[in-house]
């Protein structure tokens, strides 16, 4: 940590603790999260969003910061702003998308500046693993005029959080610190310092600087462009930025987990600058490095962030021109790209193996209700983020649309307003996680009722956020630091906005017939209508106590091997050499596929 | 020298856990260690693989095609779709299990037929581990992951270290004794 300060004189601004030894194995997210808590934050939000999830997770063990799941990720960098003009040291974390959704006070915040220092973390997903784009969010950085620090290992993770913390203070804007993927869920060796206990600051009353009117504004964005002349000259002299030098024929500028890659390429056969601090760019070293060796190569994920930069400065480089933009990268796609070298080549066999893509686990209450849409062929079934998202594959098959999280309703109006304006008679349904309805649900469904929207919406309310791993939500009755909550009740918020009485159900996705009469009736409403669909997600602790060693199995005798129960598409149903068997280790007794059965061949074991 | 050790297998199989304790005792053993694990939709059922590097200093994280010096295949048809990743001259530890996913259990794909066979045929060092048959009979299948860690350790020869310790650490301490046994079972394959 202390080969960061400038100078003997920063030590106490940085309330660095004396460096330890004890190095631990951890994730970058375990370790920003064992940052945030050394820096002496008190106050942490996030909305659950992987790559990023586990940083709350892991900041919530440390009980001297008060730490929540915010509803988005909006709600959580407003808390995180409030708390740093409060005075405390506050921090919010999600994933890339999220920081669109709290872009707005993003960009207002940076005006406005800190008075606790405010980190706001940013995990990027090269590569799709478990998103719906690879937006570049380096890009935010300039845009809305941050501080940009970018760490390649856990102990990168660990001392940046810290130091974020610092200069935030010390140059009174927020931080940004952009992890990806790789970063945040690779483990490396930490070395754990104590807590320094950074006292919470007098709050006092500054309109000048919190309240951005227009007129105000106009004057805090002339200090943040003058900030950014010093914030420069601090990237200059910062030891986050670093030249490493090896041999001189190749000069390889690089950021994030792509200085693992290169290293791992090139070794001593070229000559670094690491970039730790990737906004504002340190422009005179950049220069000095570019003299130094004879060819750059710049390596970086995504867009041509430092490239661009670099090439600004006049300066020759190599490396969008190979390196692909899309997709993550690793250290054989850059020795494709830069060396022509073949990687090495493995094993190949002639068999193929089938696909494996994820699904609905089996006993999912999502089951029921796609199970019931399927039957709707003409039916267009806008839908939406979380496990309920695998409503698309086959041989459930239902969903047309995924853009955004809370995109469901809303898309499902404009796709109504065009078949009533063209006459056709398509009924539009909507299908929305009840974490994603408190997260941007909620909006839409006020304008369904203002706008007379006739669609069908279908709340599933699994009482978690389950995508991501079983987070606590509003609907749940837990606060993520575990304290017990009132339940916000989607009932009650449906009749609020003014669904009326007689278009509301409330059904369980595990009654077959009553799921399919509530369908039923929605699709003939000739105005917008609300199933809740509720049944808690089948994998939480407290289901799979209640249903401990229960299961179906098959009655071979009476089994007319006619497959309904294969319609559903659970994963514990198999048909191995035209037996129909169900695998008691997957089967948590949701009863589907014996409702699906006939011939009452599937029968509760267990009992 | 760095080692590069591929877990791979289906969600919810525990190599999660087996790469947890795996790394824990390489640090214990003073290595550098790298590990990645890419999980979002593991939960459901999807192709998971966790990444293990280790040596003196270690850069990257990902191990790439043929850089694998030993893959552990939790599950049969795992081991065809990461056979690739394998070094030439690398070992291969195989669970003798099948997962069907959803596309095979609904028909419209086909799980292979002799896998074992096949890949014995063309790698020199595989080991086949019936670690679903030990686990089972030690009294618990889900167990199978830490039969599989008690193969890896030996295969790697790191059977030095106390191992007792980091497993009781990872795993609830009414499922310890278990968890012991398959270990012990597993470095016995
Ligand atoms: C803006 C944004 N934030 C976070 C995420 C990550 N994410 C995807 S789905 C999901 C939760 C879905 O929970 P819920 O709606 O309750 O559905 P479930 O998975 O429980 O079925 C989250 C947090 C995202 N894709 N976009």
């Amino acid at each position: 940590m202390l080969k960061y300060l400038l100078n003997e004189d920063e030590k106490e601004l940085y309330q660095t603790g004396g460096d330890k030894t004890m190095k631990i194995i951890m994730t970058g997210n375990e370790a920003v999260a064992r940052g945030a808590y050394e820096a002496g934050c008190h106050v942490a939000a996030a909305y659950p969003g992987t790559p990023s999830t586990e940083i709350l997770e892991n900041i919530s063990n440390y009980k001297e910061i008060n730490s929540e799941w915010a509803p988005n990720e909006k709600v959580a960098l407003e808390v995180a702003c409030g708390a740093s003009i409060a005075g405390g040291r506050a921090l919010a974390a999600m994933k890339h998308v999220g920081l669109n959704v709290a872009a707005d006070p993003l960009f207002t915040i940076a005006y406005e500046g800190v008075n606790g220092g405010l980190v706001v973390v940013t995990a990027d997903d090269p590569g799709c693993h478990s998103s719906q784009n690879e937006q570049d969010n380096r890009l935010y950085a300039p845009a809305a005029r941050l501080i940009l620090l970018e760490p390649s290992d856990s102990q990168e993770c660990k001392d940046f959080t810290k130091l974020a913390f610092a200069v935030s203070e010390k140059f009174d804007t927020p931080v940004l610190l952009r992890l990806t993927t790789r970063v945040c869920h690779s483990k490396s060796l930490v070395e754990l310092e104590d807590r320094l206990e950074a006292p919470v600051k007098p709050y006092i009353k500054n309109a000048e600087k919190y309240i951005c009117t227009p007129a105000i504004a106009k004057l805090r964005h002339v200090v943040v462009e003058k900030n950014m002349l010093l914030l420069k000259e601090y990237s200059e002299n910062s030891p986050l930025n670093r030249i490493e030098w090896g041999a001189k024929k190749t000069g390889i500028i690089t950021s994030g987990i792509s200085y693992q890659y290169a290293k791992e390429v090139f070794g001593e056969e070229a000559s670094y600058l690491k970039i730790g601090m990737s906004h504002p760019l340190p422009d005179r070293l950049i220069k000095d490095f570019a003299q130094g060796v004879e060819k750059i190569y710049v390596i970086e994920e995504n867009d041509p962030y430092l490239e661009k930069h670099v090439k600004s400065l006049g300066i020759n480089c190599f490396g969008k021109g190979s390196i692909p933009v899309c997709g993550e990268l690793n250290p054989e796609i850059i020795k494709k790209a830069l060396l022509s070298a073949g990687g090495e080549t493995g094993y190949t066999t002639g068999l193929k193996a089938p696909s494996r893509p994820p699904v609905l686990c089996a006993g999912c209450p999502h089951r029921g209700m796609f199970y019931t849409l399927s039957k709707y062929k003409d039916a267009v079934v806008a839908g939406d983020i979380g496990c309920y998202t695998l409503g698309t594959v086959p041989p459930l098959s239902v969903t047309d649309t995924v853009i955004c999280m809370g995109a469901s309703i809303t898309a499902a109006i404009g796709m109504e307003k065009i078949a009533r304006r063209e006459g056709r008679k398509t009924k539009v349904f909507s299908c929305i996680g009840d974490s994603t309805f408190f997260h941007s649900g909620i909006t839409g469904l006020v304008d369904v009722v203002y706008n007379k929207s006739n669609i069908v919406v279908i709340i599933l309310d699994n009482s978690i956020t389950a995508m991501t791993g079983h987070q606590e939500n509003p609907g749940s009755g837990k606060t993520l630091m575990g304290e017990i909550a009132q339940v916000v009740d989607i009932e009650k918020i449906v009749r609020a906005v003014g669904i009326k009485e007689e278009n509301i159900r409330v059904v369980d996705p595990y009654d077959l017939a009553a799921t399919e009469k509530a369908v039923q009736d929605a699709y003939g409403a000739a105005e917008a209508f609300v199933i809740i669909s509720k049944q808690p997600c089948a994998l939480l602790k407290s289901v799979q106590k209640k249903r401990a060693g229960l299961s179906y199995a098959v009655d071979q005798k009476k089994c007319k091997k006619c497959k309904a129960c294969m319609k559903i598409g659970c994963p514990a149903v198999s048909n191995k050499n035209g037996e129909i068997k169900i695998d008691k280790t997957q089967c948590n007794a949701c009863s589907l596929c014996a409702q699906m059965c006939k011939f009452d061949a599937i029968n509760k074991v267990g009992e | 020298m760095i080692k590069n050790v591929l877990l791979v297998g289906v969600g919810g199989q525990g190599t999660i856990l087996t790469s947890k304790i795996l790394s824990s005792g390489l640090v214990k053993l003073g290595y550098d260690v790298k590990m990645s694990e890419i999980h979002g939709m593991a939960q459901r059922g999807g192709s998971v693989t966790t990444q293990i590097r280790y040596g003196d200093k270690v850069y990257s994280p990902s191990i790439c095609t043929g850089e694998a010096d030993l893959v552990a295949a939790f599950e049969k048809v795992e081991a065809v779709r990461w056979l690739p990743q394998l070094k030439k001259g690398g070992t291969l530890i195989i669970n003798d299990y099948e997962i069907y996913s959803l596309p095979v259990l609904i028909g419209k794909e086909n799980y292979p037929d002799g896998i074992l066979e096949d890949l014995q045929d063309r790698i020199k060092e595989v080991k086949v581990v019936d670690a679903a048959g030990i686990a089972e009979r030690i009294g618990n299948i889900k167990t199978q992951n830490i039969v599989l860690l008690g193969a890896l350790v030996k295969a790697l020869g790191l059977e030095k270290l106390e191992w007792t310790e980091l497993i009781k650490e990872n795993v609830p301490a009414k499922l310890q004794g278990i968890n012991l046994k398959a270990f012990q079972a597993g470095l016995g394959c």
